[in-house]
């Protein structure tokens, strides 16, 4: 299996001269089979030229897996050239939206009402399925089995594991570890601990030896102080996620809007040294980066 | 007038309390920084709203591979702002009291709230409200009626006569009921909002639904056109079928009459059926 970032920003595009090499798109990861079988996992802009090279050579089938419905993930599918074309075959994956009780179908449908995008969902002329998922499902595609996981964001999302000519790759879309909302010496804070503790080793125990780990790492330690509660992680919680899971490699993903090229080579040098002797191999991921699995 | 006054007030007075907890989520809810832990300890002191918020993240729209067991389970699962959006689209259900009234098919009544509470959400997305406004918009339209439920419980028999005159082709009930009652239920349910301290936004939608001329708000507006739009779709009944003309101006906001909107919202249905497990979950006591 193989993986190419087709968009590694998080929250908005950041095109300009100060993120040409980590790239401005927002996120998508085209994930191939060995036989070339494809999967995408999100629909931030990024997936726009993966579009416009599949339109030259359309793919019998297109599965794309949405980790949640935030805009940086799906903001691209309106610019997906393969939905326009007739005898494209299209099937988005992804999690209900409970408060407003329907499935993942109106992730097309709401971003093109009119007022909002020129072409209406229901001219669309590929043929489009919509498949909810829900929590610990899988779905067998065939050629690789792709598995969910409630992950915490202010957002139903889903990670991803994929299992693919033997390997897996998990991709945790927008995730912030499960922390206690109590203090030491509040009635609850034991109760809660238990739980927050629960749902962080179910997390290590469904991510444990996957081969590679592509992992929301928005903030530095200094961010985060400010924007606990937003549903992203660090990258020293990425890493220790990685680290605890035994993950083979680690691609730290989702970049702060903000973030020059500059900034994100200073970030890497750091924790270079820091994690030293972690034993995770880790990289900044940047759009382009393809990398065997 | 003072008569009338003490009357409705009297009857007003016999409602049950809005429950706190209820109150304090609407509160929070309004608030951007607003503290998981704080609305965690709202929602726990509340046994009633625990329940109805298990209920709901246990159904099969949340689809979760766990049974949640608790509110700090749903927390910790969910996190602050999906617990925060379900404790507000339960919030507004469940205050009103269960009623055997023979003047008011409840049935009917629920429908049509409900299907006015999913028109206003849909209009105020529409017009560009974010979610969070959109709850206030399905409260607003599922509070709508209240007053009739007060007139029903604590003034049964005018509220009989005036609903019997209103069945008469080209009747108004508001207009029946401010003869017979001297108020219309408009003016009681707004003094219930008052008892309950919903508000203001809220209080207003209810006091002016049918009285443009009272207040200006984009939430009124979108009130006033999914009332007639669900009157229109026949969607349950309230008791009046009259469908009101709607002012140009409102017509100019969503760019079509009551018809055109009528036909451009085809998940109307599928909306109200969905919403309907709120009004379940809402009833549980």
């Amino acid at each position: 299996m193989r993986l190419t970032f087709r968009g590694t920003r998080g929250s908005l595009p950041a095109p300009g001269p100060d993120t040409v090499r980590y790239g401005g798109n927002t996120t998508c990861i085209e994930v191939r089979s060995d036989a070339g079988d494809l999967i995408i996992l999100d629909a931030g802009t990024g997936i726009r030229t993966l579009g416009l090279e599949l339109a030259a050579d359309p793919p019998p089938a297109c599965h794309i897996f949405i980790s949640h419905t935030h805009w940086d993930h799906i903001q691209g599918l309106p610019f997906f050239v393969p939905l326009f074309m007739p005898g494209n075959r299209v099937t988005i994956y992804g999690p209900p939206d409970p408060l407003n009780m329907t499935g993942i179908e109106p992730v097309l449908t709401r971003q093109m009402e009119y007022p909002h995008f020129p072409v209406r969902e229901a001219e669309l002329k590929a043929d489009i399925a919509y498949e909810t998922l829900s929590d610990r499902q899988t779905v067998d595609l065939g050629f690789a089995e792709v598995s969910t996981l409630l992950m915490n964001h202010p957002a139903m999302n889903y990670g991803f594991k994929v299992a693919c000519d033997g390997k897996t790759l998990f991709f945790t879309g927008d995730h912030e570890p499960f922390f206690n909302i109590y203090e030491p010496g509040d009635a609850d804070f034991d109760d809660y601990e238990r739980i927050v503790q629960a749902r962080n080793a179910e997390l290590a125990a469904a991510l444990r030896g996957v081969d590679v780990l592509v992992a929301d790492a928005q903030y530095t330690g200094e961010e985060y102080a400010r924007k606990r509660g937003w549903g992203h992680s660090t990258f020293g919680h990425a890493l220790s996620l990685a680290r605890d899971a035994g993950a083979g490699r680690v691609c730290l993903t989702h970049h702060e809007v903000a973030r020059t090229d500059g900034e994100l080579d200073a970030i890497g040098e750091r924790l270079r040294r820091e994690w030293a002797d972690s034993g995770v191999d880790f990289r900044l991921a940047g759009e382009g980066d393809s990398l065997a699995v | 007038m003072s008569d009338v006054n003490d009357r409705l007030l009297a009857a007003v007075e016999k409602m049950p309390a809005f429950p706190q907890s209820v109150s304090k989520v609407l509160a929070l809810a309004g608030e951007i920084d607003c503290s998981q832990k704080d609305l965690v300890e709202v929602i726990k002191r509340d046994p009633v709203f625990t329940l109805k918020i298990l209920r709901l993240v246990n159904s099969a729209y949340f689809g979760l591979s766990r049974e949640i067991t608790s509110i700090n389970h749903a927390s910790v699962y969910l996190g602050l702002n999906t617990l925060k959006n379900a404790a507000l689209s339960l919030a507004a259900v469940g205050v009103i009291p269960e009623t055997a009234s023979r003047r008011l098919d409840m049935g009917g009544f629920w429908l049509h709230s409900l299907a006015v509470a999913a028109c206003t959400n849909m209009l105020g997305l529409r017009l560009g409200v974010g979610r969070d406004g959109a709850a206030d918009y399905f409260a607003a339209g599922l509070l709508h009626d209240i007053g009739k439920v007060v007139f029903a419980l604590y003034m049964p028999g005018e509220f009989e006569e005036a609903a019997g005159m209103a069945l008469e082709p080209g009747a108004s009930l508001v207009r029946c009921e401010r003869e017979v009652l001297g108020a219309t239920h408009a003016d009681i349910g707004a003094m219930l909002a008052d008892k309950w301290n919903l508000p203001t936004h809220l209080r207003d939608a209810i006091a002016f639904h049918h009285d443009l001329g009272g207040a200006s708000s984009k939430l009124l507006d979108c009130l006033y056109m999914a009332n007639q739009i669900t009157k229109r779709l026949a969607f349950g009944s309230a008791g009046n079928f009259e469908i009101e003309s709607v002012p140009e101006r409102i017509r100019d906001l969503f760019g079509m009459d009551v018809d055109g909107l009528a036909n451009d919202l085809p998940t109307l249905d599928e909306e109200v059926e969905n919403a309907r497990i709120f009004i379940k979950l809402g009833e549980a006591r």
